[in-house]
């Protein structure tokens, strides 16, 4: 049993993980329509442990703690019948029925349709009819249970405007009629806009420059943890999904070696190597492996593929800079940008020298 | 389409001596099966209920502690269901979880009343 005093450091953390848990399991429950009655619950679930943690202290399991409260308060909703009626999904007739209305709570609440529930949360936030920069938002509010402070803060904006990006979002829920399901029909596409949305928020993270450094390494993680939840899954552990975490990986890998103590960038040429993760390469590699296919290479294929080839580089001027020019050449056909044209035109000249 | 309510009798008293484990995976059977049966547009409504009860009986209305059926007479709970007629309600009962517990199902069809 942890000290009471200590109960509001740790449960940050814990919060924030659970919280997005929760939510996904619970609009998993009432309906992508009443996402609010399940964020009210999650709120009011936190908010019962802040106040009897502090005095009792932390319980052991304190996840299971946080569930138990939530599936009761879940349970007695549903239990005053004007709620259960507004309920329109293929579970609804198994909540208006005791014979299995807490069976059926409780199974959601296992590690699998967490899992699920998740993975259905990410598709509907990330839907291609949402805009990229409220897909981001609505995903690190939902999902990664952040504030509109800290979505604002690392996105150097203000709080106003990550909740106007929030509430569009939520309002495409109901105009664009979006379901909570898994796309199976229309996966390629809907993966594509998945991916795409991680990729922009761990650059968010990667990038960024706002000065809170928690926050940023916050967004990063939270990139790599649902893109993780993707391989997992049968449906939806495609290549390109393995290629995008081997990317981040990869990337990852260079956090800590890529500022100095004021934290100005490091050019790659002058970052201390030893400072580099070499578990979280080895794990980019091995991703990098498990994305081979045979439909070709997608963007982070290449990526991915430039960045093993940096990670697994001696030194600077050990690099292979021929292989990484021919990777950009490839990249620049896929995915033209002026960006990747200038680093195709700088690599060629560190090849040339 | 008629209406046909189920009555569930007599489900042995192995739940109470199980192990939670086991209780969940039963019950996981039961929301397996209403699940089924809501994807197929069959399932209407219905509730488990208590074993015990009160009884208020005849014209004087006194109220007695009861039922004092046998215990497996005592109906543990009802469901009503679509079905084109008795014979499909009867085998859509087949597919109830009660009978690993030794229950029987009563299936009757709900009357219309004349107009």
């Amino acid at each position: 049993m942890t000290q009471p005093g200590n109960v509001h450091q740790l449960v940050g953390h814990l919060f924030r993980q659970e919280a997005g848990k929760m939510a996904a399991v619970l609009t998993r429950i009432f309906g992508l329509h009443n996402i609010e009655q399940a964020e009210d619950i999650v709120q009011d679930t936190l908010l019962q442990a802040l106040s009897a943690w502090k005095f009792k202290g932390i319980p052991e399991n304190p996840q299971a703690w946080l569930y138990t409260v939530a599936k009761n308060k879940t349970v007695d909703l549903l239990r005053t019948q004007k709620r259960r009626h507004e309920i329109e999904n293929d579970i609804s007739v198994l909540l208006k029925t005791e014979w299995t209305l807490v069976p059926t709570v409780k199974n959601h609440f296992l590690k699998n349709e967490i899992d699920d529930s998740q993975l259905r949360m990410i598709f509907a936030c990330c839907h291609p009819s949402i805009p990229y920069e409220s897909q981001i938002a609505l995903t690190l509010k939902t999902l990664c249970g952040l504030s509109t402070s800290e979505i604002a803060s690392g996105f150097l904006t203000n709080e106003e405007t990550i909740s106007k990006r929030i509430y569009r979002a939520k309002e495409k829920f109901k105009t664009e009629n979006i379901q909570l399901e898994v796309p199976v029909n229309d996966l390629e596409t809907r993966l594509d806009a998945v991916l795409k949305s991680l990729y922009l928020l761990f650059n968010e993270g990667y990038n960024s420059n706002s000065t809170n450094e928690i926050i940023r390494e916050d967004l990063c993680s939270e990139a790599m943890r649902l893109c993780i939840l993707l391989t997992e899954n049968e449906i939806t552990g495609q290549p390109q999904s393995f290629a995008l975490l081997s990317l981040m990986c990869l990337q990852a890998s260079r956090f800590d070696a890529r500022l100095d103590d004021q934290g100005e960038i490091i050019l790659l040429k002058d970052q201390d190597r030893s400072k580099w993760n070499s578990k979280l390469i080895g794990k980019g590699i091995e991703y990098l492996k498990q994305s081979q296919s045979k439909q070709g290479a997608t963007e982070y294929h290449l990526e991915a593929s430039i960045a093993a080839c940096h990670a697994l580089a001696e030194d600077f001027d050990a690099t292979n800079w021929k292989y990484i020019y021919n990777v950009y050449c490839e990249l620049s056909m896929i995915k033209p940008s002026p960006v990747i044209e200038m680093n195709k035109q700088c690599f060629g000249v560190c090849r040339d020298h | 389409m008629e209406k046909f309510m189920y009555l569930f009798r007599g489900q042995d008293d192995r739940m109470s001596t199980q192990t939670q484990a086991q209780t969940d995976e039963h019950m996981q059977k039961w929301g397996a099966w209403m699940g089924d049966l809501a994807a197929r547009g069959k399932f209407v409504a219905g509730e488990p209920l208590h074993k015990e009860g009160m009884q208020v009986n005849g014209s004087g209305k006194t109220v007695t502690d009861g039922p004092f059926v046998e215990a497996k007479e005592v109906v543990g709970g009802y469901l009503i269901v679509n079905a084109k007629d008795i014979h499909e309600a009867v085998e859509i009962s087949k597919g109830c979880p009660i009978f690993e517990h030794n229950g029987k199902v009563e299936v009757r069809q709900i009357q219309k009343m004349e107009l």
